[in-house]
């Protein structure tokens, strides 16, 4: 008998089958995700989750019969009362329906399975992508780093490549028929036997002669020579900028309401999500404003309630004094998601225009402005009554396709106009399709 | 009992170290042979994780297998079933291999990796080693080579032919790997080994046998038809045939070879699982009283301590439970009650038999040793013949089982029989018909073809007590057979009392998608 311990086998035997199920499922895991997506918190977004998909997608079908035409026998324990010759109605609970074992619908049932987060958000986000826009000077600014490639005769000692280096050797060493240690081995005990017996020999002479020749040979051919001598060749590779900052804005002025302010965040939330998968590193900045603006922190950001009245451009002016201060867009990717319900001071909004147009976008990557609505009072889109002024002062820079906008008054539209947003190549059909 | 040397208790508490597990193996195995005569194949126990468990759920329990994305399927299903918390995992699995694997998770106590050596290493393997339609069917020391080869094989053909293709064809040949199996024995035993063999040499002697020129010989124009009687074509092509896939592999017109032999590992695969759907009542019975028997002579001897006996109770029980027809939990005879009852009753017909057993079992009744009886049970007989022959009045009387006919044609269920002494019979004979694959699967065989003429395959599924196949899945099952095959195929339900056609399916071939 013998006991293996296979604990320590490498696991994920399964993984190979599960990819391939997932591609096969692909669809309808996708469906399964988006619209999961939109029951469960935003918060929960990045962990893992269980996704039930529509079993009818990934059957095995087999030959069987149906349970449910024909006559069927069954053999059951635990008769109590029935003599032979009884009747026992349909579909009674507990005595006779009990026993008819499974529907003939057994398969259509979801199929439930747990998604790991990596998963989840693979095909979450799949085919979006972050936009290219105008700022290709931005684009361009890469950092370097470096990247193997191949091998080269000099180098720093720390890049020795000692497989390479130990191969030449041994291919110079046999082409150049270095004597071995076993070469000498032999011919030293001889030696050293024939020394013993004492007295000299022509034998002894020409073994020594031989010896020597050797030893001369071994010499001068060096085990390790500075030919043979390999580095590993490092290049430099540009690379483009790991790391990305997000603006955060928001009108906090009495005007929003809660629900206002809870599609804001879920929108924020999945741009924060959406630049984590794509960069290194990404930093968000809070910024929130009535008639004035002021940087804080996230909690203060989405709950305590502030009243004043509506300035928007002390927001821009503030981003633009924390992007002059920290974050330089040479180095920083710059994002930024304005959520208003659109009313601004009358005043105020040819300086917004012109603060966006000159000093914002230029150095944004993107700016998305979100105009959230309340629930109830939905006008119809399109209807120039409805029309914001805030959306108006933002509805020429637009047309430019410098800044993309929407408007959402319920949760469930957040995804799909994210997904608008970041459609792989799709800013420019969006400018056109409204 | 007389302590001898070397005995004591085998482990104290609940943790266990490979040193137990060889200590517990030697105890069980001097009980195993000495007591009960069990003649095993020699064992392999391995010691695996949860998650290894669960990746073993994914390929049927068996340690290598060739990718397809159902498995991932069965992957994730399980494993979110498991997160859940809705199952626990089984305590071991065992493989039909010489020599025999078994598997026993890192979580069980001491005394679970007693109860599952006794169970699987010693219960399982004695049946797979010596029951008539395991040795007829499965070559337990070549499975595990040839699942080898045939994961190669399927790598390669992914590799040669795309992933796409081969997921078609395997997604076909899952679909009729119930209808890929003989049924009757043939002249030749399996061989596995010799298929790896086979292969190569094939493939050998086509490449030395290509010569290109054949290609430009001029034919002679079509050979003057011989026109064969129905009969003799139907002959040539072995028809009827239930074996679907052994079918298409010898007739399909349009396979290539390579999708040939794939059709033919997957049919290999499903004969060696078919004993296994055959026997679950007595494989389950047999290991059940093997544990029972051992772990109680463990505790007799002193080996193993009281709370390790009561711990072992607790889960036999669970095992052997038998919730009743009105119970919510009731979800269908339980193989391992039903086995272990019948075992157990057996082992009292042997011993004291009364009046009703002398009549009921004259060969057995009173014959003393019953381990002899029960192993040439194990031997010879499968669930049904076994029911059929042992089920006996005292344990209808005890499970008190009545027979429940559901006739939609009625409006109301009726009982045809319960335990009484007009029931014994019938009861019997039902239980050992659900029991039966041969009736519980449907009989469906390929009738006929033309392949002369317009090579439409003809099957037939001949309908016992009107019950049709389920309908969606038939549609999708024939469009993959009409896939493999290259041409239209009909499907024929006909009912095997009268005669008549109930329904029919067709499905064509989609072009080009093999």
């Amino acid at each position: 008998m013998n006991i293996i311990d296979r604990r320590l086998n490498p696991g994920g035997k399964s993984l190979s089958n599960r990819q391939r199920f997932l591609r096969r499922a692909k669809a309808l895991v996708q469906r399964a995700v988006r619209e999961g997506s939109g029951e469960r918190s935003i918060g929960d977004l990045e962990r893992s989750g269980e996704v039930s998909i529509p079993a009818e997608g990934v059957r095995e079908p087999r030959l069987r019969r149906s349970t449910a035409a024909g006559a069927h026998d069954h053999i059951l324990p635990g008769n109590k009362r029935f003599i032979e010759g009884d009747t026992i109605e349909r579909d009674s609970d507990g005595s006779g329906g009990g026993s008819a074992p499974g529907g003939d619908e057994e398969g259509q049932d979801d199929f439930r399975f747990v998604l790991s987060r990596e998963e989840f958000l693979e095909l979450f986000l799949e085919d979006l992508e972050l936009p290219e826009l105008a700022k290709r000077r931005l684009a361009t600014i890469e950092t370097h780093g470096f990247r193997r490639a191949g091998y080269s005769t000099t180098g720093s000692p720390m890049n020795l490549a000692v497989l390479r280096t130990m191969r030449n050797a041994l291919s110079r060493r046999i082409a150049m028929r270095r004597p071995k240690g076993s070469d000498f081995l032999p011919l030293a005990q001889e030696i050293e036997l024939l020394e013993g017996q004492g007295e000299p020999s022509d034998r002894l002479t020409s073994l020594k002669e031989e010896l020597a020749r050797l030893q001369q040979r071994s010499r001068r051919v060096p085990y390790i020579d500075p030919l043979d001598l390999r580095y590993r060749r490092l290049v430099p590779v540009p690379r483009p900028i790991a790391q990305a900052v997000m603006f955060c804005l928001m009108d906090v002025s009495g005007s929003m309401t809660e629900h206002m302010k809870d599609l804001a965040k879920r929108f924020f939330m999945l741009l924060y999500v959406f630049l984590t998968r794509r960069y290194q590193h990404v930093e968000i900045v809070f910024i929130r404003h009535t008639h004035q603006a002021k940087e804080v922190d996230e909690e203060t950001f989405f709950r305590s309630p502030e009243t004043g009245g509506t300035v928007v451009s002390s927001a821009l002016r503030e981003m633009q004094r924390i992007v002059a201060e920290r974050y330089s867009p040479e180095d920083w990717n710059i994002y930024a998601a304005q959520a208003s319900d659109g009313d601004n001071a009358p005043n105020d909004n040819n300086a917004c225009s012109v603060l966006l147009k000159d000093s914002i976008l230029p150095i944004c990557q993107y700016f998305a402005y979100l105009e959230v609505g309340a629930e109830e009072g939905r006008a119809p889109a399109g209807f120039l009554g409805s029309r914001t002024t805030l959306w108006q002062t933002y509805e020429p820079l637009r047309d430019q396709g410098a800044i993309a906008m929407r408007r959402v008054t319920h949760r469930r539209e957040i995804y799909p106009v994210f997904r608008e947003l970041f459609r792989r190549g799709g800013v420019e059909k969006e400018a056109t399709s409204r | 009992m007389s302590p001898c040397a070397g005995d004591g208790l085998l482990f104290q508490g609940s943790d266990w170290n490979f040193e137990i597990l060889q200590r517990a193996y030697d105890a069980i195995e001097t009980i195993a042979v000495g007591e009960l005569g069990l003649n095993v194949y020699p064992n392999q126990i391995e010691v695996i994780t949860a998650e290894q468990m669960l990746d073993a759920y994914a390929s049927t329990g068996m340690p290598l297998f060739y990718k397809h994305w159902s498995f991932g399927k069965h992957f994730a299903f399980h494993e979110a079933v498991y997160r859940r918390g809705l199952m626990g995992l089984a305590y071991e699995i065992v493989i039909n291999s010489s020599p025999c694997i078994s598997y026993v998770m890192e979580e069980n106590t001491a005394t679970m990796q007693t109860l599952v050596m006794a169970h699987a290493a010693f219960g399982h393997n004695h049946f797979f080693k010596n029951n008539y339609l395991f040795k007829e069917w499965t070559d337990a020391e070549g499975i595990l080579d040839y699942l080898e080869f045939a994961k190669r094989y399927i790598a390669r053909c992914e590799e040669r032919h795309g992933e796409a293709a081969v997921e078609r064809l395997l997604d076909a040949a899952h679909a009729l790997m119930s209808h890929g199996v003989h049924r009757y024995p043939r002249k030749k035993r399996p061989d596995l080994r010799s298929e790896e063999r086979r292969e190569r040499e094939r493939h050998e002697h086509r490449e030395q046998a290509y010569n290109d020129l054949w290609r430009t010989v001029p034919s002679k124009g079509a050979a003057p038809q011989a026109t064969l009687s129905d009969e003799r074509r139907r002959a040539l092509l072995e028809l009827p045939q239930e074996n679907i896939l052994y079918f298409l592999e010898k007739s399909a017109p349009r396979l290539q070879p390579w999708q040939r032999e794939i059709l033919r590992i997957i049919r290999h695969i499903a004969q060696y699982f078919y004993p296994q759907r055959q026997t679950k009542v007595m494989n389950e019975g047999c290991a059940t009283y093997c544990h029972y028997r051992i772990l109680t002579g463990l505790h007799e001897r002193g080996r193993i301590s009281d709370g390790a006996f009561l711990e072992f109770l607790q889960s036999h029980t669970n095992v052997i439970r038998q919730p009743e027809f009105d119970d919510p939990n009731y979800g269908g005879i339980n193989p391992y009650a039903l086995g272990f009852a019948m075992m157990q009753d057996i082992e009292r017909v042997c011993a004291q038999p009364t009046d009703e057993d002398r009549e009921w079992f004259p060969d057995i009744a009173g014959s003393g040793d019953s381990m002899a009886v029960l192993r040439d049970i194990w031997s010879n007989f499968r669930d049904e013949s076994f029911i059929a022959q042992y089920l006996s009045p005292h344990l209808i009387r005890r499970w008190r089982m009545f027979h429940l006919v559901d006739d939609p044609q009625d409006p109301e269920l009726t009982v045809h029989a319960i335990h009484d002494e007009r029931g014994y019979r019938r009861i019997r004979r039902m239980l050992a018909r659900q029991h039966d694959i041969g009736w519980t699967d449907p009989d469906i065989q390929v009738a006929d073809v033309d392949l002369a003429g317009d090579r439409r395959l003809i099957v037939d599924h001949s309908v016992i007590n009107g019950a049709l196949l389920h309908q969606e899945d038939v549609a999708r099952v024939l469009q993959h057979l009409a896939d493999l095959w290259g041409y239209d195929v009909i499907l024929k339900e006909v009912d095997s009392a009268t005669g008549a056609l109930v329904r029919e399916h067709t499905a064509h071939a989609r072009p080009l998608f093999f």
